[in-house]
C-alpha cells in the first residue's frame, strides 16, 4: 500500500511540477499577477507530494519490505536502522527521488527567503525549477521508478553494497547534491533574468547568496567524498581523478569561477553576460555530471548500473535543458549592457583573469574526462586518461591562480596601481620564496614540486595576513574593535583564501613525504617507520552486525612511549559474502598513522602481510575545505543580507536598473530615496 | 554576435558525441594484436601433458583459438555453439585453458563435451597476456601465415559466428 | 642491579621470538619501480584502478609480468612497450603524445593562452566603448560624505 502512495504522490507531484513550471512564467511574459502568484503556493504543494513520496520510501526500507524492488536490491533485515535510511540513495532510483527531493526544499527556501524580490522574477525563478523538476520526476515515472515491485517479495535483500556501510554514505550525498542541485537556484536566476531582459547589478546581489550557499554545501560534500575514499578503500589515497569525482570538480570549479564574477557584477555591473553564461554553466555541468554516472559511458567506481535506455533520456533531458538555455543566451545576450569602466591593471581584471583560469582548468578536467569517448566514437580507438595526465595540466594552471589570489584582494577596484601592490607583496614573495627554499631542506627532501607546493601555500598565508594587518592599522581602538570593523564578507574572502593555503600545504606534504612499508608481520614484530615502531600483537575473530571479522591489533609507540593501538579489519559481509578492508588510522595534526591488513601468511601460525602508512599533514586537506566552507558560510552571513531583509519590509525596493559607473553602494542610497 | 552562438553549437557539438557514446561500450579492450603475427608459444596440452602444443604447428591452416576455463561462467553460454561448430568441421577450434587447474578443465569437458582438437594448459596465464587476453572467454582467429585476423572479446554467439567469423574463415581458407 | 640483569635475561626469549618485521616484496628496489610503473598503467578488468592498486587477478599477473621485465633488466619504456603491443594504449594511464593526442595535451595551455588574450583584448576594447560617467561635483560631495561613514574596500 506504501508503495503505491508513494508512487501516487510521484504522480502529484509531476503534475504540480509541471503547474509550477509553465504557468508563473507564462503569467510573467504576460505581465499575469494571478498566474504568477500561483509559483509560491504550488511549489509548497510539490514539496509536500514529494516529501510524502520520500516518506513511503524511507518507510519500506525501515519495514524491511522487500515487495519493492529497490529495496530488495539495496537493502537488507540485518543492516542496521540508519544504513537502511541511508540505501535509499545508494542506487539510482532512489538517488533519483533525492536530487527531486533536494530541489524542491531549494525551490521552498527560495519561495520563503524571496519577499524583497519583484513578482516576475520570483515567478520566473521558481518556474524555472519547476521545470526541471518536471524532467526528474518524469524521468523517475518513466524509466526509474523506486516504487517498482517484486512479485513474488523477496525473503530478504540483497543487501546494500558493504563499501556503502559507512557513515560516509549518510552524509556525502545528501550534501553533494545540495551543492549540485542548488546550483539550479543560480541558473534560474540567470534565465530569468535573460527572460525578462532585465540584466542590472541587483540581479547579482539577489544571485549571490544562493550561489554561495549552494558553494559551500558543493566544497563540503566533495571533502566529504575524498575523506570517505581515503579511509574506506584500505590504501590512503584520496583523490583519483575518476571520471565521477571529475564531474563533481567541473561544477565547483565553474561555481568558484561564478561566485567571483557575481562579486565584479555585484560591484560594478560588469561582464554580465560572462557572469550569466558561468551560472548557466555550472548548473550544466552538474546535470552533465548525473548523465556521466548512469548512462555507462564512462568507466568508474563510482557508476550506478547502467542501462542505455536511461542514458537516453538523460541525454534529451541535458539537450532540452542545457540548449535550451543557451538559445535563450544567444538571443538575449548580446543585448546585455557592458556596465563599469576599470583599467587593466584593476581588481576587476584580477577577478576576471581568475575566471578565465578556473573556466580553463574546468574545461581541461572536462577535456581529460571526455576524451577517451571522443577518441572511441571517432572510431580512433581506446584511450585512457588518468591521474598522470590531470597532475600533469592541472597544477601548472593553478600556479599562476593561487598567485593572482594574493594580489586580487589588495588591489582596488577601477584602478590598481602596480607599484603600490608590489611594495604591499614584495616581503610575502621573499618570505614565501625563502622557506620554500629552507623548508624542504629540514624535511629532508627538496624536489621542485615540494618547494613550489610551499611557495604556493605560503604565499597565501602571507598575503592574506599582511592584508589583514594593513586594514586593522587604519583603524583605531582595541584590537577587538578593529577586528569587529572589517565586514564578515572580507572574513569570509580571507578564511577561503586562507583554506586553500591549507589544502596546499596538506598535498604537498603528503604527496612529497609519504612513507610506506608493506611487511610480513609475525605476531610481536616490529616495524620501524617515520620514527614510530608499529608491533603486531595478532589477529583475532569478531562479528558485528551483519558481519564477520578478523581484528587485528597494532600497538605503535614511539620512543617507547605508547602512542596509540590501531585495530584494522578484514571484514566478510553475511549477506553478500563480500570482503571489506577497514583500515586503522590514528589522525594528528602533524600526519595520520594509517594501518590495513593485507592477506593472512598461509602455514605461519598467525602471520598476516600488513601495510602501514605515515602520511604527513594529510588531514590539512580536509581542513582547508572545510576552511573554505567556514568562508563561504562567513560572506553569506554578511550585514549587506541581513539588512536587505529588514529593509524590505519598511520601504519598498524598486527594481529600477542602478546607474552604471562609480563603486557608490547603491542599496543605501535608494533606501534614503537619494537616486 | 555571433559568438554568443558559440557556447550552444559547442553544447550540441557534445551532445552528438555523448549520444554516440551511449552505443559504444567503454570496457571492451580491442585487440592491438589484429593483422599482427600470433604470439609463438609451446605448452603442454591438457589431456595429454607429456605431450606440446605450439601455435607454429598450425602454420598452413586457418583456425580458432578458444581461451577458455572451468570456473568461467559465459564460457558455459558459448560452449554449445563451439560444440555444434566443432562439428560441422569448418575450421578446427583449440582450446587455451586459462588460469584452470587440469583436474577441474577435464572434468569440466568430459561432463559439457569437448569441441576441441586439443586444448592447451595455460596455467599461470603468460601466454594469455601475451595474447592480450584480459577476460575469459576470448577467441582468436589466425591465418595459414599465423596472422591474427580476428579477436571475439566475450562469448562466441551463433551471430556473430554467422556474421563475421564464418564468413572470414571462408576467406581466409580461399588463400 | 642483579634484579635488572634477572629481568632481561627472562626477556631474552621474547626477544628471540620476535623480531624486526621483513617487506613483503624481497626486492624492495624491484618494488618501488613496478609501483611506480603500475601507477601509470590501467587495471584493465577494473572500473578505473591502476594496476598498482588493484586486487584483480589479471592484475597480479601482470604485476608479476613487470617485476620479471624489471628483473630482466628491461629499461621502463621496453615494459610499458610490452604491455601496450599487447593491450594497447587502453592500458597506459598517461596518454601517449602522438598525433591523436594533440589536442588533449596542448588543448589546455593552448585554451589558456588563447582565453587570456581573449581577455586582454575585450578589456582593451571595453575601455573605448564603456562612457565615462562622472559623477557631477554635488553628486561627490554627497558619495564623499557617505562614504566617510561607510566601511572602505567593502569586499
Amino acid at each position: 500500500m506504501i508503495p503505491e502512495i508513494g508512487n501516487f504522490a510521484l504522480i502529484v507531484a509531476l503534475l504540480l511540477a509541471l503547474i509550477q513550471g509553465v504557468l508563473p512564467i507564462f503569467g510573467a511574459a504576460r505581465g499575469n499577477a494571478v498566474l504568477m502568484s500561483l509559483a509560491r503556493p504550488v511549489a509548497a504543494g510539490q514539496f509536500v507530494f514529494i516529501s510524502i513520496a520520500i516518506g513511503c520510501l524511507v518507510y519500506s526500507f525501515l519495514n524491511n519490505d522487500f515487495s519493492v524492488l529497490y529495496v530488495a536490491e539495496h537493502s537488507n533485515s540485518q543492516l542496521p536502522m540508519h544504513y537502511r535510511v541511508a540505501a535509499l540513495w545508494g542506487g539510482h532510483e532512489g538517488s533519483l527521488l533525492l536530487w527531486a527531493f533536494i530541489l524542491t526544499i531549494w525551490t521552498i527556501a527560495v519561495a520563503t527567503f524571496s519577499k524583497h524580490l519583484p513578482q516576475e522574477m520570483v515567478a520566473r525563478v521558481i518556474g524555472v525549477m519547476g521545470l526541471i523538476s518536471v524532467g526528474f520526476l518524469l524521468f523517475m515515472l518513466l524509466t526509474s521508478n523506486p516504487f517498482d515491485r517484486l512479485l513474488p517479495a523477496a525473503m530478504d535483500g540483497r543487501d546494500l553494497n558493504p563499501q556503502l556501510q559507512d557513515p560516509g554514505l549518510v552524509i556525502h550525498p545528501p550534501m553533494l547534491y545540495m551543492g549540485y542541485v542548488g546550483f539550479s537556484v543560480a541558473f534560474s536566476f540567470a534565465l530569468s533574468a535573460l527572460l525578462g531582459g532585465q540584466m542590472d547589478a541587483t540581479w547579482a546581489r539577489w544571485s549571490r547568496p544562493w550561489t554561495t550557499v549552494a558553494w559551500v554545501f558543493l566544497t563540503l560534500g566533495i571533502a566529504l567524498g575524498s575523506g570517505w575514499a581515503y579511509y574506506a578503500l584500505g590504501w590512503g589515497g584520496w583523490w583519483f581523478w575518476d571520471p565521477v569525482e571529475n564531474a563533481s570538480f567541473m561544477p565547483w570549479l565553474v561555481g568558484t569561477a561564478l561566485i567571483h564574477s557575481l562579486a565584479v557584477t555585484e560591484k560594478r555591473g560588469a561582464f554580465k553576460s560572462w557572469t550569466v553564461l558561468l551560472a548557466i554553466a555550472a548548473f550544466s555541468l552538474s546535470l552533465l555530471g548525473t548523465f556521466l554516472v548512469r548512462s555507462g559511458v564512462l568507466t568508474s567506481v563510482h557508476a550506478f548500473a547502467t542501462d542505455p535506455r536511461r542514458g537516453i533520456f538523460i541525454l534529451i533531458f541535458l539537450v532540452v535543458v542545457i540548449g535550451s538555455s543557451l538559445l535563450l543566451f544567444a538571443w538575449r545576450a548580446p543585448k546585455i549592457g557592458l556596465g563599469g569602466k576599470f583599467n587593466i591593471v584593476s581588481r576587476e581584471t584580477m577577478l576576471l583573469s581568475n575566471n578565465v583560469m578556473l573556466s580553463v582548468a574546468a574545461a581541461s578536467v572536462f577535456l581529460g574526462t571526455l576524451y577517451p569517448l571522443f577518441m572511441d566514437a571517432l572510431g580512433m580507438g581506446k584511450l585512457s586518461v588518468g591521474p598522470p595526465y590531470f597532475n600533469a595540466v592541472f597544477v601548472p594552471l593553478m600556479t599562476p591562480l593561487v598567485m593572482m589570489m594574493g594580489l586580487g584582494p589588495i588591489a582596488r577596484w577601477k584602478q590598481a596601481s602596480l607599484p603600490d601592490m608590489w611594495v604591499r607583496v614584495r616581503w610575502a614573495l621573499a618570505s614565501s620564496m625563502t622557506i620554500a627554499v629552507l623548508l624542504p631542506l629540514v624535511m629532508g627532501k627538496w624536489t621542485p614540486m615540494i618547494a613550489l607546493g610551499i611557495l604556493l601555500a605560503f604565499w597565501v598565508f602571507t598575503t592574506t595576513l599582511l592584508d589583514l594587518r594593513k586594514r586593522l592599522s587604519n583603524r583605531e581602538g582595541s584590537l577587538g574593535q578593529r577586528l569587529k570593523s572589517q565586514s564578515r564578507s572580507y572574513y569570509g574572502m580571507q578564511f577561503a583564501h586562507f583554506g586553500i593555503g591549507i589544502f596546499i600545504i596538506g598535498v604537498t606534504m603528503v604527496k612529497g613525504y609519504e612513507t610506506e612499508r608493506d611487511v610480513r608481520m609475525d605476531v610481536n614484530d616490529t616495524v620501524q617507520a617515520g620514527g614510530y615502531e608499529f608491533r603486531f600483537d595478532g589477529v583475532r575473530q569478531q562479528s558485528g552486525p551483519n558481519y564477520m571479522a578478523s581484528q587485528g591489533r597494532v600497538t605503535v609507540t614511539k620512543n617507547g612511549e605508547l602512542v596509540t593501538q590501531l585495530y584494522p579489519e578484514k571484514r566478510n559481509y553475511n549477506a553478500s559474502g563480500m570482503p571489506m578492508t577497514e583500515a586503522a588510522i590514528a589522525s594528528g595534526f602533524l600526519r595520520d598513522l594509517y594501518v590495513s591488513l593485507g592477506e593472512p601468511i598461509p602455514d605461519s601460525n598467525g602471520a598476516w602481510a600488513v601495510r602501514i602508512y605515515i602520511k604527513p599533514f594529510v588531514d590539512w586537506i580536509w581542513v582547508g575545505c572545510v576552511f573554505m566552507a567556514l568562508g563561504g558560510m562567513l560572506a553569506i552571513s554578511d550585514r549587506r543580507y541581513r539588512i536587505h531583509a529588514k529593509k524590505s519590509n519598511k520601504a519598498g525596493i524598486s527594481s529600477e536598473p542602478v546607474h552604471e559607473g562609480g563603486g557608490v553602494k547603491e542599496s543605501k542610497l535608494a533606501a534614503e530615496g537619494k537616486i | 554576435m555571433m559568438r554568443f552562438m558559440l557556447p550552444l553549437v559547442a553544447f550540441l557539438v557534445l551532445a552528438v558525441f555523448l549520444y554516440v557514446g551511449l552505443h559504444l561500450d567503454p570496457h571492451e579492450v580491442p585487440s592491438p594484436l589484429i593483422g599482427k603475427p600470433a604470439p609463438a608459444f609451446s605448452l603442454p596440452q591438457l589431456h595429454e601433458p607429456n605431450k606440446q602444443f605450439s601455435a607454429q604447428e598450425m602454420r598452413g591452416k586457418v583456425w580458432m583459438l578458444n581461451v577458455w576455463s572451468s570456473w568461467c561462467v559465459s564460457c558455459k553460454e558459448e560452449h554449445p555453439v563451439l560444440v555444434a561448430l566443432a562439428q560441422k568441421n569448418i575450421v578446427p577450434v583449440y582450446g587455451l585453458d586459462y588460469k584452470d587447474k587440469p583436474e577441474d578443465a577435464e572434468a569440466w569437458l568430459a561432463g559439457a563435451g569437448n569441441p576441441y582438437v586439443l586444448s592447451a594448459a595455460d596455467r599461470e596465464g603468460r601466454v594469455g597476456i601475451d595474447y592480450g587476453v584480459y577476460g575469459v572467454p576470448e577467441t582468436y582467429l589466425i591465418d595459414k601465415q599465423g596472422v591474427i585476423r580476428y579477436k571475439q572479446i566475450g562469448p562466441v554467439t551463433v551471430q556473430s559466428l554467422n556474421e563475421k567469423i564464418l564468413p572470414m574463415v571462408a576467406e581466409l581458407q580461399k588463400k | 642491579m642483579k634484579s635488572i640483569l634477572i629481568l632481561l635475561v627472562c626477556l631474552m626469549p621474547v626477544l628471540a621470538v620476535a623480531g624486526e618485521a621483513k617487506d613483503i616484496a624481497t626486492d624492495q628496489v624491484t618494488e618501488k619501480r613496478m609501483i611506480g610503473l603500475a601507477e601509470n598503467l590501467r587495471c584493465l578488468v577494473c572500473q578505473n584502478e591502476s594496476l598498482a592498486s588493484s586486487h584483480a587477478e589479471l592484475a597480479e599477473d601482470l604485476r608479476r609480468e613487470v617485476r620479471e621485465q624489471i628483473k630482466k633488466g628491461m629499461t621502463d619504456e621496453q615494459i610499458i612497450d610490452y604491455l601496450v603491443t599487447r593491450y594497447g594504449d587502453f592500458v597506459l594511464y598517461n596518454p601517449p603524445v602522438k598525433s591523436y593526442t594533440m589536442l588533449l595535451w596542448f588543448g589546455p595551455f593552448t585554451l589558456f593562452l588563447v582565453a587570456g588574450a581573449g581577455l586582454f583584448y575585450q578589456l582593451r576594447k571595453r575601455r573605448k566603448s564603456v562612457p565615462e560617467t562622472d559623477l557631477t561635483p554635488e553628486a561627490q560631495h554627497r558619495a564623499a560624505a557617505m562614504l566617510n561613514n561607510d566601511k572602505e574596500n567593502q569586499v
